[in-house]
């Protein structure tokens, strides 16, 4: 009797230890989460400290001074704006076209297959490596220079995986009858592509490219290795202006400047004042890829809300 | 309409015309999106010619040997050193702080997320995470500079401004989401069956999460490790402004270091004429980070095929 009482007694202490661990484990998680969202806290909390004095009109309007309270981002936001246009312009359409070819076009053979794992490798790629791509293949074999062209081409090889698997993965997840459907209409399967399979899959493919795009607008690297100039006083021509007038496409081959570069060009200076700068257009930056992310999550949300198929 | 419509014999034929022009048509559409597919092996092409050929031309000015075993590295000096042993020290501390705060950080969450958070904490907490990847590396690298150095200089009075070690902890933060998001994934797609046999037989769910879910899911959550490293190696704008580019063949977090990413961000800076053996120098480093980086997805691979659990 005794010895049952004493087995039972033993048997509930082991049980209790072992549920201790699962509430110690509980209690670990949740420190090791708040280590993360405690240091992202902290880092808005100084951008905002530090950089939302600085955040007037003037600060957009400005170009980049030695005087530290007179400087502004006017080159970098247009510099940024500009790459991206060309980034879009050029990783949207082959992005989207590759993702096409190898979910509807593309026969299982070896050379789908290196195409594959080479997307695969490709997103492995450290950024900077592009970078040494763009220096020595868009700046000095074709000529492009230090201009806003090798920059948005750059950025566009870098983020062409990401448009590729996103869009891929939008196209698997329409279902197969659609396709049969318009077969059976006596579709061509560029017609089904288009009238299709692309629009029905367009808000997996956006949110792709914008997650794509906000990737590319704070990459820093790969543009700091085509070497581009960190001190920019000019905006690049606006067609058809200026003395003499400049050309449709002159603004492509100019000089330029983005914002993490800015950034990076005032956080490397020793004085504080221009690192109020930097805290000031780090917030606008961190704002800006973040609603972009932002409208990802949301468009990803209504896709999956309002598509039952 | 002016032309009446077609009957017969003359209708069928129209009909064939068309579709052969439709035919036609797609056929050309497939050429278009075939080279659209082929500018990512275009791509991957120009990255290794652009490499090698760059670095053949260093390698015809600094015998391989040197380059492997030379414990200076002072490229840019008349007494020109190449020992890329320098760099690659840099970059191997740094890469061990980020993964010794990244891995079990990254491993516990994993854990915790997919084993013991019910389901409206995951949907909040997880994207939560996930922003810490998105946030642009040049802002946590300002962070580091501006932020950690500080606290920790607070604690160890004798740090530099410019060291390894907050650079790291910072870098390791930011790939905490990297690697738990995959680890989760993997464990997440452990059969339910396995769980609640191990439920069944009376175990917790600490008990069950270590030994049953993490054991299955371990060739997912070493590459998981592996990617981390992967991107800890390849990271550059934190350590090229918070580590310093001081060249220092040294393993000490607590000094200040160049790694092979921020030598490739400082010569860059510079302005270093085309054709240089500055310049080819840079193309070496980068060929020595894509080797390295290649090897680790190679392990990752391997990993994921040899420990493979199929259910």
């Amino acid at each position: 009797m005794n010895q049952t009482v004493n087995s039972k007694e033993r048997l509930r202490a082991i049980i209790r230890s072992r549920k201790r661990w699962d509430v110690i484990f509980g209690i670990l998680g949740l420190l090791a989460m708040s280590v993360g969202i405690l240091t992202l806290v902290a880092l808005f909390a100084q951008m905002i400290i530090d950089g939302l004095p600085r955040l007037t009109s003037d600060f957009f309007t400005n170009f980049p001074s030695r005087r530290a309270g007179q400087a502004g981002i006017v080159s970098a936001w247009v510099g940024s704006l500009l790459v991206m246009f060309v980034t879009a312009l050029f990783a949207i359409p082959v992005g989207v076209a590759s993702a096409i070819y190898l979910e509807e076009y593309a026969r299982k053979n070896w050379f789908t297959d290196i195409i594959e794992i080479n997307i695969t490798n490709l997103a492995g790629v450290p950024s900077i490596v592009y970078g040494l791509l763009a220096l020595g293949l868009f700046v000095y074999t074709f000529g492009f220079g230090q201009s806003i062209l090798s920059a948005g081409l750059t950025l566009a090889l870098l983020i062409l995986p990401i448009i590729i698997v996103s869009t891929r993965e939008a196209l698997r997840a329409i279902p197969q009858m659609v396709r049969e459907g318009a077969y059976a209409c006596g579709a061509t399967k560029w017609q089904v592509c288009s009238d299709h399979l692309i629009p029905y899959g367009m808000p997996g493919i956006l949110t792709g490219v914008i997650i794509g795009l906000s990737r590319a607008i704070g990459e820093t690297a790969p543009i700091i290795t085509i070497g581009a100039l960190t001190f920019i006083a000019f905006l690049p021509p606006v067609p058809f202006t200026g003395e003499p007038a400049a050309g449709m496409f002159d603004w492509l081959f100019s000089p330029f400047t983005v914002m993490p570069i800015q950034i990076f060009n005032w956080t490397s200076r020793p004085d504080p004042a221009f690192h109020a700068n930097a805290a000031a257009a780090s917030l606008v930056l961190v704002v800006l890829t973040l609603s972009m992310n932002a409208t990802a999550i949301w468009l990803r949300y209504r896709l999956r809300k309002n598509l039952k198929w | 309409m002016s032309n009446p419509p077609l009957t017969g014999e003359a209708r069928l034929a129209q009909l064939a015309q068309s579709k052969a022009a439709r035919k036609r048509k797609d056929r050309i559409v497939e050429g278009i999106l075939l080279m659209a597919a082929c500018v990512s092996v275009f791509t991957t092409l120009a990255i290794v010619y652009i490499l090698v050929k760059e670095s053949v031309l260093f390698f015809t000015h600094v015998p391989l040997w040197d380059f492997l075993t030379d414990t200076q590295w002072t490229p840019l000096f008349d007494d020109a050193h190449f020992g890329i042993s320098v760099l690659l020290a840099g970059t191997i501390s740094s890469s061990m702080v980020a993964l010794l705060i990244a891995v079990p950080l990254g491993t516990i969450i994993a854990i915790y997320l997919s084993e013991f958070a019910g389901h409206k904490t995951r949907e909040i907490l997880k994207p939560i995470l996930e922003l810490l990847s998105g946030i642009p590396t040049i802002i946590y690298g300002f962070f580091a500079l501006l932020v950690v150095t500080p606290l920790l200089q607070m604690v160890m009075p004798e740090l530099p401004t410019f060291n390894i070690l907050s650079a790291g902890l910072v870098m390791g933060i930011m790939i905490i989401p990297y690697v738990s998001s995959l680890s989760e994934d993997a464990m997440r797609a452990v059969p339910m069956s396995l769980r609640e046999g191990s439920y069944a037989l009376g175990a917790t769910r600490f008990q069950t999460a270590t030994r049953v879910v993490v054991p299955a899911a371990l060739s997912g959550i070493a590459s998981a490790y592996i990617l981390g490293i992967s991107r800890a190696v390849g990271e550059t704008m934190i350590l090229a402004v918070a580590a310093g580019m001081q060249p220092n063949l040294t393993l000490n977090p607590l000094q200040s270091a160049a790694t092979v990413t921020s030598f490739i961000v400082q010569v860059a800076l510079g302005d270093l004429p085309h054709a240089s053996i500055g310049y080819q120098t840079i193309f070496a480093a980068g060929l020595t980070l894509i080797l390295l980086t290649l090897s680790f997805n190679l392990l990752g691979y391997w990993l994921r095929r040899k420990f493979r659990e199929a259910y």
